[in-house]
């Protein structure tokens, strides 16, 4: 791919905060127009990273590109962020502070308005045009604060923790309004440490690990990282089957779970018969990502502890 | 980042900062703000005795033979050891001329130093002739004086001679001289109050941001520059708006008061129409100066107690410089005056209080220009420190016990 299709772009990133390394050596490629997802335990980095990405904070060492600019700032009057902790002035009209979002990012303010309006009322909130923030629900809130993201049209929106706090319903509608704007082109970027959401929605997702890239590359890559699951029910209880199964099986409510071994189904399931298990069921899983990133994030922590570096704020 | 951008987005930052703040109730508080300075006007009453008891002491020129203000000078000396606490008129010689009231108007009109009034006529028959106080110290001063010397030069022999005559005009160079010694040290006290009330609110607003979480779309949006100044400018343009209603409404209720408006007051030295454009301007150097170092500890704490931790020392310092500055008024030329008006901090009150008491104008805008290279200096230092710290960006300030030897 051209450096040129890539929205976001890091190269080696480190962050010092006193003596803790919160960013330690990321480097990643957010391509253009799709769902990038930023996975990682809760203190794994992944707040600094985009605070870093977005040049709201320098980073200690390494290069990063935002929309092909060397100075995230830049790109500013085309990024839209929301940030983990959302911040709205209490006594501003929801018309006004979407506006404001706006006016921030270069949009005229009297448009800001116009567009804010609008958006208020595609999403429900028509009613609440003039009225300040603070009578607003959480759910609401949030809901105005991402419109303010979104309201100067940008072609990159960075979205750190977007479903915390939100109940199902509103979860579900902002995994379509993030679809909706990545099918328009946009670029999007969001943190989360809640795997559905990402499995569902991302094309490609980095898994962030005490400060490091664990893993970088496609949903169905990640997963590919695992053997897939296999479910064993047996009449037998004993007997010359159980060498065809790994040491590590796991024998759950009457039932086996172990990795398929690297020879594939076909020995596996020659040696079970040969060997007289007696198969009721057997099922093969493919591994989801919840599995994959408990993997690949478990083995990068155990790793980054064993190397003995602290982990991020 | 182009200039360009950063005035735009200190533009938007100010905007919403300056109609948030405007348009909000607490703003009527503020505009209400003159009454504080009447307030600690009473609870500083020092002020006003220091006037009296100051640098400010009256001059009365004597019109008399050398003689005669010898034995007067006598029993000067005599009350100022039994009264060593309480402040005597100042007595300055002058030779009769021919054109006695010609001399009398140009003594009265006299600069420096100052003159309350002209004592003439001798020991024989004594006339004092000025702007006297209310309450008549001058008069008993110079009746006692008088006295003690014609009893002293053995008149109880000589016939009955005339008691002291006073004739009291509006105004005299003394009188004028004290009246803007108290427009010195109110102007001061107003620009001291504002900056410190401003500086606060400043600091309580970045707080808010900072605990509501605003302050990360903000950076995220914008250089953190534009932050900074975009509220720096906000309250200040929000005080002039303040400084504009108060003196409209002072002047309106001068001129309901005395009928004749401002010119019926003795004005400052630089006279009226100087005097109040003045005042913003040195209001608008001290508050940058003040505010900007205010924003720069606001970045450094995150809480409400951290700034009230971190800002008393600052506001300790600032009444000291108030002081300071106030040491010179009465003595616009003092050593204490000019180092009040070269030190940046005490520099806009200084000049103030001079601009009330001496009409030269140069020091003025030499004065300016020394306290806006300053602003400047200090802007970028705050900028920088509120860049470093308002986000944790860059790294973060080691004190020097928290600095390591590696």
């Amino acid at each position: 791919m051209d450096a040129s299709n890539f929205a976001v772009e890091a190269h080696d990133l480190v962050k010092h905060f006193g003596d803790t390394r919160a960013v330690n050596g990321v480097s990643l490629s957010v391509p253009a127009a799709t769902i990038y997802g930023v996975l990682g335990p809760n203190g794994a980095g992944k707040t600094t990273l985009l605070r870093i990405l977005l040049g709201i904070i320098d980073p200690s060492s390494g290069t990063r590109r935002l929309l092909g600019y060397d100075r995230p700032i830049e790109a500013a009057h085309e990024v839209g962020y929301l940030p983990e902790e959302r911040g709205l002035y209490p006594a501003m009209s929801c018309v006004d502070a979407i506006a404001f979002m706006g006016a921030l990012r270069g949009l005229p303010l009297r448009e800001g308005r116009r567009r804010g309006a609008e958006l208020l009322a595609e999403h429900g909130l028509g009613d609440w045009i003039r009225k300040p923030i603070r009578t607003l629900s959480k759910g609401m809130a949030q809901t105005v604060q991402l419109l303010g993201t979104l309201v100067h049209k940008p072609r990159l929106i960075v979205l750190d923790e977007p479903f915390a706090g939100l109940d199902a319903i509103n979860q579900e509608k902002l995994e379509a309004l993030i679809r909706r704007q990545a099918t328009d082109g946009v670029s999007i970027l969001f943190s989360t440490h809640v795997i559905a959401h990402a499995e569902r929605l991302c094309e490609r997702i980095a898994i962030i690990a005490a400060g490091k890239v664990a893993f970088e590359g496609a949903v169905d890559e990640a997963r590919g990282r695992l053997r897939p699951i296999v479910h064993l029910r047996t009449r037998s209880a004993d007997g010359p089957w159980r060498e065809a199964i790994p040491n590590e099986a796991r024998l759950v409510a009457g039932e086996w779970r172990f990795q398929l071994p690297p020879g594939g189904p076909e020995p596996l399931l020659k040696a079970l018969i040969d060997g007289g298990a007696g198969i009721e069921t057997l099922s093969i899983e493919r591994p989801g990502l919840h599995d994959a990133f408990v993997a690949i994030a478990g083995e990068a922590a155990a790793k980054a502890m064993g190397d003995g570096l602290g982990q991020a704020a | 980042m182009k200039a360009r951008e950063l005035i735009r987005s200190a533009f938007v930052i100010g905007r919403r900062d300056f109609t948030a703040t405007v348009m909000s109730k607490a703003f009527l508080l503020f505009l209400l703000g003159p009454l504080f300075p009447v307030l600690m006007g009473v609870a500083f009453g020092g002020i006003g005795a220091r006037i009296d008891h100051g640098a400010e002491r009256p001059v009365v020129a004597v019109v008399a033979s050398p003689d005669d203000f010898a034995r007067l000078s006598a029993s000067h000396a005599r009350l100022a050891a039994v009264m060593p606490d309480s402040p005597l008129v100042i007595l300055s010689r002058h030779d009769p001329q021919v054109d006695a009231a010609r001399q009398r108007d140009q003594l009265l009109h006299q600069e420096k130093p100052p003159v309350l009034g002209v004592l003439e006529g001798g020991l024989a028959a004594p006339h004092f002739i000025g702007a006297v106080s209310g309450d008549g110290r001058t008069i008993r001063q110079l009746m006692w004086m008088i006295d003690d010397a014609r009893v002293t030069d053995g008149a109880r022999d000589q016939p009955a001679r005339r008691p002291l005559a006073v004739t009291i005009t509006d105004r005299s160079t003394g009188s004028v001289s004290a009246a803007r010694a108290v427009t010195a040290y109110g102007g001061q006290a107003l620009l001291f109050i504002l900056t410190i009330l401003l500086a606060g609110m400043l600091l309580s607003q970045l707080i808010e941001e900072k605990s509501n979480k605003v302050i990360e779309i903000l950076a995220a949006a914008v250089p953190v520059d534009a932050i900074f100044l975009g509220k720096l400018f906000a309250m200040l343009a929000m005080s002039l708006i303040g400084i504009a209603v108060w003196s409209i409404a002072g002047a309106a209720a001068i001129a309901i008061w005395s009928g004749k408006g401002l010119s019926g007051l003795p004005g400052p030295a630089v006279g009226w129409p100087t005097f109040l454009a003045l005042v913003p301007l040195y209001f608008a150097m001290s508050y940058l100066l003040i505010g900007s170092v205010f924003l720069g500890i606001g970045s450094q704490a995150s809480t409400v107690r951290e700034v009230q931790t971190l800002s008393m020392p600052v506001t300790m310092a600032q009444v000291m410089l108030f002081g300071f500055a106030s040491i010179g008024v009465g003595d616009p030329n003092g050593a204490q005056a000019i180092a009040a008006a070269i030190f940046p901090l005490s520099s806009p009150f200084a000049m103030l209080g001079r601009a009330a008491e001496d009409p030269a104008l140069w020091p003025h805008l030499a004065a300016i220009l020394w306290q806006a290279l300053w602003v400047a200096l200090i802007l970028r230092v705050a900028a920088g420190l509120f860049r470093r710290s308002v986000l944790k960006s860059g790294q973060p300030i080691r004190w020097f016990w928290q600095r390591r030897t590696s």
